[in-house]
């Protein structure tokens, strides 16, 4: 395992440019994204072997999909700090002539990012196209996709998901992260999901479940379980269990936080919470 | 005046088909996605050939636009088969977000388009397709007309990096084009050469197009007759040439007026060199059941419309 201090230093860096991504700009998606923090740093700092030359194609590396788009502040910091663009750019976030649009597309051409996405529901099907291919290619690695509990009310992700099965396709691995969150407020309120270890089980699935998904060794156990269950004919998903907004008190577990940036007292307060450690964009 | 002679009616699915099963013997990044119409689509050769390259996705085609986006990561060409309305508006989101938007080298490949579906009635058969695919930035868009063009085009888009809607259709129709005909996308082919009214089309309305030039010879009027099998990029210099010479222009399509062919030409010209044209197509609304041929007459997309619509819109000339 990479030095486990050096990881939570990480964390706290990303997160530091999540709210300073989207305060900057006063727009975006800091809960959702911080929420995700130590699944995306754990994923490209300990898990994938991936390659930050890049590469579209992406043939003998692990890929990521990010399905749930509009946390693309968490994706941006961990892809800039992994070497794939400099850092500095994060900067450009939802500017004007940016890479770094409000939600990730290869349409401006950055690199790591190999498909658009935003519009929820698609990621699924898309990382199914990636894993076939990769078994067409011979290539043993392994593709890794991320998706909302919300997004889950996308009627595609339900055919993404008994396509999966009926096809073995086992060198996918999909997270859901289970935050109990949406828009216009807990996913019970708005549509709710259900059991979603017996739904997963019902179609087919390998389930593994990370109650603490804020806690990095724990994230990092739980894909690693979910990569020992792969290569089995059967898909594997992570039901990771985070809190939306994390490492910032005054936004934890509220929809609230969905998709509004702090202001600047609200931003200092924030960055009280989590230290510099590797050095602001 | 040229003479074309039907070698035989075949379908242009079959042409798909056909070059399908031939891309599966030369290229072996081809991959084919069916949602449950594989035998309606001809797929079933290549299918049968490449099981390992063929991917039935079942009655669900927004995840077969979403697998095909994510093929082309690692080198596949994904061809995706359904009907043009399940091609097309059922997944446009998909398409635009996960396949246009992302260049995603997705050939689009949609049968049963238009009123000759027939029977089936509005609920499949889709007049719009062409106008929802021609706005998606990047997207290519092909209607053929025949049998060995739809073989051609199918061949070629497999070597044209980008996203392609290859648009084609159920019944069997005058196949005249040549059997090793070359497949050029976004170059118009000129059938006939005229000089009082030009009249272009696409699809199954381009032998149409040729019998009405035929019936107005008869009368004395000279049709420039031109085969618009890509609607985008269009191939604006062709068009232009031609109204250049006869002043005036029909176009004639299996599709709404809005949207289709005919728009395009209409901006063409309002932008470069303004002529009256006139309109062959559905006039926004949607089809019904019905025989094809019986369909076909009913929403005026024959011959007989076509050199209708000529004589008119010669009148309009200033």
């Amino acid at each position: 395992m990479a030095d486990i201090q050096h990881l939570k230093d990480l964390v706290s860096q990303v997160r530091r440019d999540i709210v300073r991504q989207v305060h900057a700009v006063n727009s975006g998606h800091p809960g959702g994204s911080l929420g995700c923090t130590e699944f995306i740093v754990a994923l490209y700092n300990e898990i994938m072997d991936h390659d930050p030359s890049f590469q579209m194609d992406g043939k003998n590396e692990d890929l990521f999909f990010l399905s749930n788009g509009h946390i693309s502040p968490v994706f941006y910091s961990v892809l800039a700090h992994a070497g794939y663009f400099p850092k500095e750019e994060l900067s450009t976030f939802r500017k004007l002539d940016s890479r770094l649009q409000g939600h990730p597309t290869t349409h401006e051409g950055l690199p790591g990012v190999r498909i658009a996405s935003g519009s929820l529901g698609q990621g699924m099907s898309v990382g199914i196209g990636a894993a076939h291919s990769k078994k067409l290619n011979g290539d043993d690695k392994t593709v890794f996709t991320l998706h909302g509990d919300g997004e889950l009310q996308e009627g595609q992700n339900w055919e993404a998901i008994m396509y999966a099965s009926a096809n073995h396709v086992d060198n996918l691995v999909a997270t859901i992260d289970v935050n109990g969150q949406q828009i216009d407020g807990s996913t019970d309120s708005v549509l709710a999901l259900g059991d979603l270890r017996m739904k997963f089980e019902a179609f087919g699935w390998e389930v593994v479940t990370v109650s603490k998904g804020n806690d990095l060794e724990a994230v990092i156990a739980g894909i690693k379980e979910a990569i020992s269950l792969s290569r089995k004919r059967k898909p594997v998903c992570i039901l990771l269990h985070t809190v939306m907004g994390h490492g910032v008190d005054f936004m934890m577990g509220s929809h609230e936080w969905h998709g509004i940036a702090p202001n600047d007292e609200q931003l200092a307060d924030a960055l009280s919470q989590n230290p510099e450690t590797l050095g602001d964009y | 005046m040229k003479t074309y002679t039907n070698t035989g009616s075949k379908d242009t699915r079959s042409g798909f088909g056909a070059g399908l099963a031939e891309l599966g013997k030369s290229n072996e990044n081809v991959v084919a996605l069916c949602a449950d119409l594989t035998g309606s689509l001809k797929m079933n050769a290549f299918a049968d050939a490449h099981p390992d390259r063929f991917f039935q996705v079942g009655i669900a085609e927004a995840n077969m636009i979403g697998i095909a986006a994510g093929m082309t990561i690692g080198g596949k060409i994904p061809f995706t088969g359904t009907f043009a309305n399940f091609s097309t508006g059922r997944v446009y989101d998909q398409i635009r977000q996960s396949v246009a938007y992302s260049d995603k080298n997705v050939k689009i490949c949609a049968s049963h388009s238009g009123l000759t579906l027939g029977e089936d009635g509005a609920t499949h058969q889709i007049l719009e397709d062409i106008g929802l695919m021609k706005m998606l930035p990047g997207m290519t868009v092909i209607n053929t007309c025949d049998y060995n063009q739809t073989k051609a085009a199918t061949l070629a888009i497999a070597d044209h990096h980008g996203p392609v809607y290859l648009r084609f259709g159920r019944p069997k129709v005058a196949n005249f084009t040549p059997e090793d005909g070359e497949f050029h996308i976004g170059k118009a082919v000129h059938l006939q050469e005229g000089t009082d009214v030009t009249i272009v089309a696409t699809g199954h309305l381009v032998w149409e197009a040729l019998e009405a030039a035929k019936e107005l010879h008869e009368k004395g009027i000279s049709a420039d007759v031109i085969n618009i099998h890509t609607i985008k990029p269009l191939d604006e210099e062709a068009i232009i040439n031609s109204v250049k010479k006869t002043g005036c222009i029909v176009t004639a399509e299996e599709h709404n007026y809005m949207g289709g062919l005919g728009e395009s030409v209409a901006r063409t010209l309002a932008q470069h060199l303004p002529t009256p044209q006139e309109f062959v197509a559905t006039q926004d609304t949607f089809g019904e059941s019905g025989t094809p041929d019986q369909l076909l007459e009913k929403y005026g997309l024959n011959a007989e419309n076509i050199a209708a619509k000529a004589m008119a819109v010669i009148k309009r000339k200033k």
